[in-house]
């Protein structure tokens, strides 16, 4: 099963809600190609709801580190939300975790940008 | 002696993303068959999809005229995984850790260590030309399936 993207906007952030999986080829492309357009759009503080996905490789992780110091040097700000226990732990395995900001809840997520 | 290898199969394929995705899913069915839990397979397909990706990517660079090859041995012990690529070789002293601080922002560099993270043993051995990556996981004395 290939990714797809979502896009909707909340309170000035931008959210891309994510399904499938993120893995070397395509769903890394996706979600490459998904972070630009926001950019591209004037945009810099981006959510990603990793709530449907329920596969990432190593790529895949490089992917949300790439979008995470890419929206960071544009002087923007990237969170995560909602992962599942297996993108969770391979975050933890990684020591990513801790570089992320990490959410549960979109609402709380929201508030938490900068204004 | 006896042979003690209960089940044994293997494949040659072209340099592609749809072989790592064919070696990826093997490797969650030879493990679902050797009872393994239900946590452990998708760790051993992870691993074994990272050292597909390392054969089709880095080693043989999508060359069309170049093949991976997959062998996956399930005996009483153990669930062995093996894939060979005609790459230029890997040398695996020369990865940089991902989890030093100034690699942990890299976009890439962490196949080779969830490999590790989820495999119990994991050789490499040079081909001339190409790399040999042996995984293994060892099965628990009370593990079913065959």
């Amino acid at each position: 099963m290939s990714m797809k993207v979502q896009t909707r906007q909340v309170d000035g952030i931008t959210i891309l809600d994510l399904s499938g999986r993120i893995t070397l080829g395509e769903g890394s492309v996706t979600i490459r190609d998904a972070v630009r357009d926001v950019l591209a759009k004037g945009s810099n503080k981006i959510l990603l709801n990793l709530g449907d996905i329920n596969y990432i490789d190593s790529s895949g992780i490089g992917e949300l580190v790439s979008a995470f110091t890419t929206v960071k040097n544009s002087g923007g700000e990237l969170k995560l939300l909602n992962l599942t226990k297996k993108v969770h732990d391979l975050l933890q395995i990684t020591k990513l975790y801790t570089v992320f900001d990490v959410k549960d809840d979109e609402a709380s997520a929201i508030s938490s940008f900068t204004k | 002696m006896a042979d003690s290898t209960t089940s044994r199969v293997s494949f040659t394929l072209d340099s592609s993303l749809d072989s790592v995705n064919k070696v990826e899913q093997t490797a969650e069915q030879c493990a679902a068959r050797a009872g393994f839990d239900e946590d452990t397979i998708p760790h051993i397909g992870m691993a074994v999809r990272e050292a597909a990706v390392n054969a089709v990517l880095h080693g043989n660079a999508y060359d069309s005229n170049k093949h991976i090859t997959a062998s996956f041995e399930t005996t009483i012990d153990a669930l062995t995984i093996r894939i060979t690529d005609q790459g230029p070789g890997l040398d695996p002293d020369s990865i940089p850790d991902p989890l030093a601080p100034e690699n942990i922002l890299r976009g890439s560099g962490r196949g080779i260590f969830l490999i590790r993270a989820f495999m119990d043993e994991v050789h490499f051995r040079q081909l001339h030309p190409g790399t040999e990556l042996t995984l293994i996981k060892h099965r628990t004395p009370a593990q079913p399936g065959t």
